[in-house]
């Protein structure tokens, strides 16, 4: 159980973040050709994978217990900010992430760079790289952070690599950004997982003994995810009040 | 340099504090505290999922109530 929310919550979180990044190599590659977006995309990628094969048995030496606080205090950090900006969100307080603007504003401005003419067109290659490793290196963080914390680094990578290959090819197939994908809802789940991760991690690591052992961790998966579902109802009813007014 | 340490260090203030700052905050209080009780002898294994919940809907509430004074205003 403990495994597959582990791989769930890799995937979701590369997925997210890959379709982010998909949208920007989409932009340039379209626009300006694929050659140099694309091997900025592949010089990006080879730079993550060689942070998470660095890191990932690196951090797997340090003893457990002030890792799991270590990592679980950073989770927490980063999920909670996750989680507030997807229940703000979803209650209508915070615009929708929406690929398809990102789109247009990226292709724009690829349109208003000149071009050197040169083989090798490094605006192209610059903005992919940018886009692939600022997005993905959100996604290495989580992949080893979990895989170092739950001993499971391989799974934890599977999950993200299985992401990187499904959004990569279906963006190559379709060769447009990937709107329809609820990239929202994602990112509320994935808030979801970090904060509950983190908050489970962080308390074992500060020397909590949780009843029920990994089990829980299902109990603060459930407790996370109604408390955030009734915030995003609280929100919703509020602004649907405020507008009839 | 300087302009590069700069931009190094609000990169990693924006991924990992990002917009609310209280909520790192939060976090951190959280562990401590759940981490001084274990210290103690007491298992309060129920307190930072609770605690958790309430810095969640603490951030949402203030930013509900902002965006309202926001409204007000205009």
């Amino acid at each position: 159980m403990h495994t597959a929310l582990l791989v769930i919550s890799t995937f979701l979180a590369s997925s997210v973040e890959m379709v982010e990044a998909l949208t920007i190599v989409l932009a340039v590659g379209l626009t300006r050709g694929w050659r140099s977006a694309l091997l900025g995309s592949g010089a990006a990628l080879v730079v993550l994978a060689a942070v998470v094969a660095v890191l990932g048995p690196a951090v797997g030496h340090v003893p457990l217990a002030p890792l799991r606080l270590f990592v679980g205090a950073l989770l927490l950090i980063f999920g909670l900010q996750w989680l507030r900006k997807a229940i703000l969100r979803a209650g209508g307080l915070k615009a929708l992430h929406d690929e398809d603007a990102i789109y247009r504003t990226a292709v724009e401005q690829a349109r208003n760079t000149s071009s050197t003419g040169r083989e090798m067109d490094w605006y192209s290659f610059t903005v992919a790289f940018k886009g692939v490793f600022l997005e993905g290196f959100e996604v290495a963080f989580i992949v080893v952070t979990f895989g170092a914390s739950a001993h499971q680094l391989g799974p934890a990578a599977a999950g993200a690599f299985a992401a990187v290959i499904i959004v990569g090819t279906i963006g190559v197939v379709l060769r447009v950004p990937l709107g329809r994908v609820p990239e929202n809802t994602m990112k509320f789940v994935v808030g979801i997982m970090l904060t509950s991760f983190g908050t489970f991690w962080g308390s074992e690591g500060a020397g909590i003994r949780w009843p029920g052992g990994d089990t829980a961790i299902l109990g603060v998966v459930s407790l996370v995810a109604l408390s955030s579902i009734g915030l995003v109802l609280v929100l919703r009813r509020r602004q649907t009040l405020s507008e009839a007014r | 340099m300087r302009r590069a340490l700069r931009s190094f260090a609000h990169f990693w203030y924006d991924f990992v504090i990002g917009d609310d700052w209280r909520m790192a905050a939060a976090a951190v209080v959280i562990l401590a505290v759940t981490g001084l009780a274990a210290h103690h002898g007491f298992n309060l294994w129920w307190f930072a999922p609770l605690a958790v919940v309430a810095t969640v809907g603490g951030s949402v509430l203030m930013a509900l109530r902002s965006s309202g004074e926001r409204r007000r205003d205009r």
